[in-house]
């Protein structure tokens, strides 16, 4: 477990709800996280942690509750029993205090490796090309892959795509990293260069929202543990209370299934 | 005209010159209606994906109307239907223009369309959680990948739009089949006149997928 003390609030949630269409995916979740604590979200397929997560950046409208950013609303107001979206450029200048790696990568085919870590800060920031190089260079080096700056993602591995997804994420200076699966879609020996980034990032004292399926990482890296099923947060707590002594039959039966 | 005329006589005399002057006007019209249509098709495929239904209805009847009728009626109807309408006389050459780009925008929308849906959707998450707006994200994510997918339906539906140009001739334009209709009545040598049409309308269209698949080596050469 890290050994960084976590400061302020940064995030808050409270009765979030998720529907798709008659199906209620989050059925109201309350969760707090402080400034540099890494929270790990586990639990079974389908319980709602990608959902959550999505939520979180508003790749997803909540259907009811609220999310506060530093005590303030982001990206809507809850209203009796629902959800008002903020107007989308608001919602876009949000969201760049988030940042986001997925379980497929998603970076760009058509930019090289540097191109799709400088596009953001470029578009978006309106960042000159050369200050933008300078700072993606700095964070290409970061996730070891300075050599593979001006290659297309096609030909890089999916252990390489990921890093780059990583400092792209990264460019954006957020405030707040979420990781989807991060390392789901990787082949097994491709996992570990990922984590290794994830846990340099840790250390370094960014705030981070984990959802993953490797226990091991969960248990080494976060200060704190979720564990969803059916989209509620049945229980939560530091890693070695969670995984020695679950409250929750729930909990145990999970851990039951995977090795931890 | 010598009635002894040989083949290459009366081509490189009677024929090539007017067809020269035809097929030059079956360009223009092609590349005018081609412009104004890819045009009109990108604007008409991204009001089609809009989340707003007044913006996705009109198109989609304007696409169903454009595809279910006969581009022949649509030329007559803008000819001589429009003007009692509403009080607008267009000469042929802007009457063709106007009905060759209203069609091809209904076809190249749906081409448009099916390209941007064929990009995966992660695509979209990615700028948007980078902050992007969806509008920044279309034009600098999406747009790109989709357009190398589309070359070739494109390049297809271009080399219909040069061959479709044809159709104006029925309104007195004199572009390259009308005047060799006019040459194959004149001159009753049909087998000249309308087999150098063939290699003129064939000449435009491989010319035009000839730019295409250099087009498309260029970007295949910049990576995925």
């Amino acid at each position: 477990m890290s050994s960084i003390q976590t400061g302020a609030e940064l995030l808050r949630v409270e009765a979030l709800t998720k529907k798709f269409g008659e199906a209620l995916i989050l059925r109201g979740i309350d969760l707090s996280i402080r400034e540099r604590e890494v929270v790990a979200v586990i639990g079974p397929s389908g319980s709602g942690k990608s959902t959550l997560l999505r939520c979180l950046n508003a790749l997803e409208t909540p259907t009811s509750g609220r999310i506060l950013f530093r005590g303030q609303p982001a990206f809507g107001e809850a209203t009796t029993g629902g959800f008002k979206s903020l107007p989308e450029r608001e919602i876009n200048r949000q969201r760049a205090r988030i940042g986001m790696v997925f379980q497929r990568f998603n970076l760009f085919p058509h930019l090289t490796a540097i191109e799709n870590v400088i596009a953001a800060p470029m578009w978006v920031r309106g960042l000159k090309r050369r200050d933008a190089l300078a700072a993606g260079e700095q964070l290409l080096a970061r996730v070891g892959l300075s050599d593979k700056a001006n290659m297309y993602p096609a030909k890089l591995s999916g252990g390489q795509q990921q890093r780059v997804a990583i400092a792209r994420a990264l460019a954006m200076e957020p405030e707040l990293m979420l990781f989807d699966e991060a390392t789901s879609a990787l082949d097994p020996e491709l996992v570990g260069e990922v984590l290794a980034v994830m846990h340099d990032l840790a250390r370094a004292g960014m705030t981070m929202v984990v959802v993953t399926h490797e226990m091991g990482f969960a248990r080494q890296v976060a200060n704190r543990i979720m564990f969803m099923d059916e989209g509620l947060i049945l229980e939560e707590g530091p890693p070695e209370q969670i995984f020695n002594q679950p409250r929750e039959q729930r909990t145990r039966e999970f851990f039951g299934k995977v090795s931890k | 005209m010598g009635e002894v005329d040989t083949f290459w006589q009366f081509s490189l005399h009677e024929v090539l010159p007017r067809l020269g002057e035809g097929m030059l006007l079956t360009v223009e019209l092609t590349l005018a209606s081609g412009v104004i249509g890819l045009t009109l098709g990108l604007l008409l495929a991204l009001a089609r994906l809009s989340n707003w239904p007044f913006l996705r209805w009109p198109v989609m009847i304007y696409v169903a109307l454009f595809r279910g009728t006969p581009l022949l009626l649509q030329i007559l109807f803008i000819y001589f239907a429009l003007p009692p309408l509403v009080d607008i006389r267009l000469d042929a050459m802007p009457a063709g223009i106007l009905a060759l780009s209203l069609n091809a925008g209904a076809y190249l929308a749906e081409i448009f369309r099916a390209g941007i849906q064929s990009i995966d959707r992660g695509q979209m998450e990615a700028a948007r959680a980078l902050g992007m707006s969806h509008s920044l994200a279309m034009a600098r994510v999406i747009l790109p990948q989709a357009g190398r997918r589309m070359i070739p339906p494109v390049v297809n539906e271009l080399a219909s739009l040069a061959k479709d140009t044809s159709l104006v001739s029925v309104v007195a334009l004199s572009e390259m089949l009308y005047v060799t209709q006019r040459l194959g009545a004149k001159y009753l040598r049909p087998w000249e006149v309308y087999g150098w049409a063939a290699l003129g309308y064939l000449l435009i269209v491989l010319s035009l997928s000839t730019l295409a698949s250099r087009l498309e080596r260029r970007l295949a050469a910049r990576g995925a």
